[in-house]
């Protein structure tokens, strides 16, 4: 998995492209995600349209970094999901959990 | 006789071994003409039985082995697991659709595995080890080019 952090208004954009899977990906978005909020952010959107696989343990980091971020005082959103990601979101009931959007501005936009 | 229907791999309980099966799966429902959409539910179910394996069953120890063998029976995809555990039980996982675990970190596995496949076995070797079994039927796969050549057909 390869990851972009950038910076939307002050919103801090996590960019995932590749697969986030058990052994390489799960911990590349752990370390990530961890950078980020150890970093101070506390409005984060992780931009999914480059995922092409997630695995359980993928879903897992997912929550961790959930959970990690409201604990921190952040607010963490998803953006432009693949339907397979949507369809695992589903699957585990996290679509329930998770605020997710269709497109990264209208996920920057539900900051405001 | 070798059996053209199965393909047989050992690997070292290392997360990184699961590409490795992964590859090779995709490679053989390539050559089966089965769709990218059920391709894609496969390789994440045979994905989550491995990790399984590697982390439950053999407890990340390099030194155990873990079993898989990929067959066509009928029009079933059939994808087998053998790990050289101390044996599991299904039944006592944690329900990760219950509200109280819905934000675990782990437990999702068996639910991506009995979501995307059409039927799950758990069975027992005799040392302990654990036998998962996972089958997926699969629309018009190319049997023809897995199958013997049968000496009584084709010689008009």
């Amino acid at each position: 998995m390869k990851f972009n952090t950038r910076q939307n208004g002050d919103v801090t954009i996590l960019d995932l492209n590749g697969r986030i899977t058990i052994g390489s990906g799960e911990e590349a978005l752990r370390n990530a995600t961890q950078e980020i909020l150890n970093n101070g952010a506390k409005k984060v959107v992780i931009h999914m349209a480059g995922v092409t696989m997630i695995d359980s343990s993928g879903i897992g980091e997912l929550v961790s970094a959930y959970t990690t971020a409201t604990n921190r005082g952040a607010k963490l959103k998803l953006a432009n999901l693949p339907a397979k990601v949507s369809d695992i979101l589903t699957i585990t009931q996290l679509i329930t959990v998770f605020d997710v959007f269709d497109t990264e501005a209208e996920a920057v936009q539900s900051f405001a | 006789m070798p059996d053209e229907n199965r393909f047989h791999l050992a690997i070292g309980s290392r997360f990184e071994n699961i590409e490795l099966v992964h590859v090779v799966l995709k490679d053989r429902m390539q050559q089966l003409g089965i769709d990218k959409d059920t391709q894609h539910s496969v390789e994440l179910a045979m994905r989550e039985a491995l990790a399984n394996a590697i982390k439950h069953g053999n407890q990340q120890n390099p030194a155990k082995q873990v079993h898989v063998d990929l067959m066509v029976e009928g029009d079933e995809l059939v994808i087998r697991v053998e790990d050289e555990g101390v044996g599991f039980d299904p039944g006592k996982v944690r329900d990760p659709l219950a509200p109280e675990n819905l934000l675990n970190r782990n437990g999702r596995g068996i639910l991506f595995m009995n979501k995307f496949m059409d039927n799950i076995h758990y069975g027992s070797k005799p040392d302990g080890g654990t036998v998962v079994t996972l089958r997926r039927r699969v629309p018009g796969p190319k049997t023809d080019i897995l199958e013997q050549t049968d000496p009584e057909e084709g010689t008009e």
